[in-house]
């Protein structure tokens, strides 16, 4: 056993500008896999983009970016990430705020 | 007649006698010429809705409109799979002498939910050394014996013996270090007392050190913090042709009750706007020919209807905020793991980058 597992890695086969990329992020499912996807293919500059999770045993998916105009995937994949924890931290205080100010039914549930 | 706010019919799935149309959501950029769809913060926050419509002590329920399928299933795998909670996780058997075996005894002591708040408990770390701050101790001892008091002819075994059930409430806590002080608030138990565990019969007894650590439903369901979390979409139903009179109480009848709405004097049908989120979009109305064209039934693709049910670790109002925060620890963890990514990369120089080891 040597190092520690790397959270992402850079697949096999990708260009040397990172224009089409694989990405292989460790121990993460659908959960982000998908959120990432949807984020990304927000983006104007992504020309394709979509991902996988190759085999229930393995802990990974593999997202795959490809971008126009040769600029970099992976700074689209940074520009996702911060994307997509605004949209966290709006719908958060957005249901606090619903969860304060709101007049929503009370009710007793029996167990 | 149709609907007063009349809904923008991209954000409408199809739901029709034998099939769903427009499933997939489409408002990416590229996808129609001259309009933008890229990411835009604003545009969100402005179309963003949650709205808290229900609360009691155990579930919770509350709109989320304006995201991607992607988010809200995000949220609610979350819920499912990552939200930590503290339960048993390590039984030392002293002794059982009961019919249930240690290993099943052991699992459904593992099941019962616990009381504990899980942020005040440490995730056990690799060493997976117990210390007072990652590990809650209960003792668990009952033995049954005959009831000297016994009415006489009496069958019923919670007369004849003392002790006849284990229940959850026969946990008993033993603090620990800090703990006295840290839980002192709400001591450790189970949040139902009434369990049944293992049944016992006189001479039979049960003694055992219960260990509760902090883990995720990833691993194993019972640490799951919630009972359920769903959601569904809002249901759309547009009455595009008069329903003639004598069908209106038909009309009304396939559909969930409180959903349409029937004027008593001019049999008029019009929908109900606040219940409308109680069909269940059976499609029965699509059965009946003398209802042909006369409906359309659509469901809204960006309207989630979330339902979340605690398991007593968290107050169900607390849940939402929790996932939120794992997905945005997951969202940290991996912008630092990309920023390694691209110093790495600048010190590879031209163009030389680092490979998966497959």
């Amino acid at each position: 056993m040597a190092e520690p597992i790397k959270k992402i890695t850079l697949m096999k086969g990708s260009e040397p500008d990172l224009s089409a990329a694989t990405y292989q992020i460790y121990d993460e499912s659908h959960t982000i896999g998908n959120a990432l996807r949807w984020m990304l293919m927000k983006n104007p500059k992504v020309e394709f983009c979509g991902y996988s999770a190759p085999h229930p045993s393995e802990n990974t998916i593999q997202v795959r970016i490809q971008m126009y105009d040769n600029l970099s995937s992976l700074t689209a994949l940074m520009d996702a990430l911060s994307a997509l924890d605004d949209l966290c931290e709006s719908v958060d205080d957005a249901y606090k705020t619903s969860l304060k100010h709101d007049a929503y039914e009370r009710w007793e549930e029996r167990s | 007649m149709t609907s007063r706010n009349a809904i923008d019919p991209r954000r409408l799935v199809g739901v029709h006698a034998e099939r769903v149309t427009n499933i997939s959501s489409t408002d990416y950029p590229g996808h129609y010429p001259d309009e933008d769809n890229s990411w835009n913060l604003e545009k969100f926050q402005k179309n963003l809705k949650v709205k808290v419509q229900r609360l009691s002590q155990r579930s919770i329920e509350f709109d989320l409109v304006g995201v991607d399928a992607s988010i809200a299933n995000a949220f609610r795998r979350i819920l499912l799979a990552e939200v930590p909670t503290v339960v048993v996780e390590h039984v030392y058997v002293w002794d059982n002498t009961s019919v249930i075996q240690d290993e099943v005894l052991a699992h459904r002591i593992g099941l019962v939910p616990l009381n504990i708040d899980p942020a005040l408990v440490e995730m056990r770390d690799a060493t997976n050394q117990p210390t007072d701050r990652n590990t809650v101790v209960f003792k668990l001892q009952v033995a049954c014996e005959r009831n000297p008091h016994a009415p006489k002819n009496s069958k019923n075994p919670a007369e004849l013996y003392i002790n006849h059930e284990v229940l959850s409430s026969h946990l008993v806590w033993e603090p620990a270090g800090e703990q006295e002080d840290v839980f002192a608030a709400n001591p450790p138990a189970p949040t139902n007392p009434n369990i049944v565990l293992a049944k016992l019969r006189p001479g039979q007894e049960v003694e055992m050190e219960l260990h509760a650590v902090k883990g995720v439903g990833k691993d194993h369901a019972k640490y799951s913090a919630v009972a359920t979390a769903s959601y569904r979409l809002l249901p759309h139903i547009v009455i595009k042709k008069p329903i003639p009179p004598h069908l209106a109480d038909k009309f009304q009848k396939c559909f969930a009750p409180g959903v349409i709405n029937v004027h008593p004097l001019t049999k008029e049908v019009s929908v109900d706007e606040h219940n409308i989120r109680k069909d269940t979009v059976t499609r029965e109305v699509l059965r009946h020919p003398e209802f042909t064209d006369m409906v359309e039934l659509s469901r809204i693709r960006d309207h989630f209807l979330f339902s979340i049910e605690s398991e007593g670790a968290y107050a169900p109002e607390r849940l939402l905020p929790e996932a939120i925060q794992i997905m945005r620890d997951k969202i940290a963890n991996l912008r630092k793991a990309a920023e390694a990514l691209l110093h790495a990369d600048d010190a590879a120089g031209d163009g030389d980058v680092q490979m998966a080891s497959v």
